[in-house]
């Protein structure tokens, strides 16, 4: 299964693979004791436990390799699945990861028992969460959303402009509006901004 | 950690918005070359001594590795996606970008920017009839020949096809060649009025 984020140049991918998990080390790494700020020595010693990020963990972690060993994050353990699963309508996903969709797949290629678990969860998640962002994404004109996205995890938040700009498409066709020629929105952007900065010095 | 300078690069480039362009940060990039340069000098170093029999270096060797990956990676990807930034701003703002962007951007960035400008203007006077094709004329349908327009800003002269000179004014309007002012609408100059 490939996904936006699993583009090499893409951004967001990039900063989700950023994501720390738990993992204890299995095999000593000589000279490179650095990488644990709480030790002074010069080896990561076998039993160390420290928080590594996405990409680092999945170098030293596969069926091939074992040098390190991993736990899953606690925003996905059986806890947290339990309130996704109650209700996740009002779980505030932001919280737990801003990417919380895209770092849940990308953990489900490591080789552990409760994979399988986290996979169906996900997926039952975005099921309950996805009416919601349409219904509001659909529903809100001209309004400050603020509130509704702030609640919303990255991949949702693409979502839900999505089905915004498809509203005011569907609006401006309504009022003929798109017969007329405006100015690109870059330019006014940038115009904009041009403003602010003269303004201030 | 490994990687941090490089992420500090992409972070930069999601703080970004549409029709900005961030300063090219040569100091970061330079950072991040000189750290895996570093990185791959120790691997070498661990590698042949691996190779001599000290098989437990191997594990410091995929460390090391994984972090020459990762920016590799972060870095490629800040130079992909403002490069596609540049690309998007020729179709936005025409061939020549204002000064404050075109500032922002490093020598090499410059000349990709003055290269895909020639190769679309080859492209557009290859295709269609002896006049060659506009691309970045009609992005919608057109309806009519002529459109009014409303001036935004005190543009100087405008001599149009005809030979006719007329002085673009702030707050005058004219009935203009849709072909003709679609340009200055996009840029701002003008305005279409529609009734």
């Amino acid at each position: 299964m490939a996904k936006q984020t699993d583009n090499y140049f893409n951004i967001d991918g990039i900063l989700a693979t950023q994501e720390k998990i738990p993992c204890k080390v299995e095999l000593p790494i000589y000279r490179l004791g650095y990488l644990d700020s709480s030790s002074d020595s010069d080896d990561l010693l076998p039993g160390t436990k420290l928080e590594l990020p996405y990409w680092m963990a999945r170098g030293l972690c596969s069926r091939r390799r074992h040098i390190v060993s991993i736990e899953m994050p606690k925003q996905y353990r059986e806890g947290y699945r339990e309130i996704l699963t109650a209700d996740a309508t009002v779980v505030d996903l932001h919280q737990l990861g801003p990417y919380f969709y895209s770092f849940g797949t990308d953990l489900l290629n490591f080789d552990h028992p409760e994979v399988n678990d986290i996979a169906k969860c996900l997926i039952k998640t975005m099921q309950t969460r996805i009416r919601t962002i349409m219904d509001s994404s659909q529903n809100s004109f001209k309004l400050d959303t603020s509130s509704i996205t702030s609640k919303l995890d990255e991949m949702e938040k693409h979502l839900f402009n999505a089905g915004q700009h498809g509203l005011t498409e569907f609006q401006k066709w309504e009022t003929r509006e798109t017969e007329k020629l405006v100015t690109s929105e870059m330019v006014k952007k940038h115009r904009k901004r041009k403003r602010i900065m003269m303004e201030t010095s | 950690m490994f990687a941090e300078k490089a992420l500090e690069l992409i972070r930069e480039l999601k703080r970004c918005v549409d029709g900005t362009m961030s300063p090219y940060n040569e100091d970061a990039v330079r950072q991040v070359l000189d750290e895996m340069k570093a990185l791959f000098e120790h691997n070498q170093r661990d590698v042949s001594a691996a190779v001599a029999g000290e098989s437990e270096l191997y594990s410091s060797v995929h460390l090391r590795h994984a972090g020459l990956e990762r920016n590799k990676r972060c870095l490629l990807a800040y130079l992909y996606n403002r490069l596609e930034n540049i690309k998007k701003m020729r179709w936005e703002f025409g061939s020549v970008l204002p000064a404050d962007i075109k500032y922002n951007l490093c020598e090499q960035e410059v000349q990709w920017f003055n290269k895909y400008n020639k190769m679309l203007a080859n492209y557009m006077r290859s295709i269609g009839d002896a006049g060659g094709l506009d691309l970045t004329q009609d992005m919608k349908p057109p309806k009519t020949l002529y459109v009014e327009v409303r001036c935004l800003v005190d543009h100087g002269e405008f001599e149009t096809q005809d030979g006719n000179i007329l002085v673009l004014k702030k707050n005058s309007q004219h009935f203009l060649l849709r072909s003709e002012c679609e340009h200055l609408i996009r840029q701002g100059i003008l305005e279409h009025c529609v009734h």
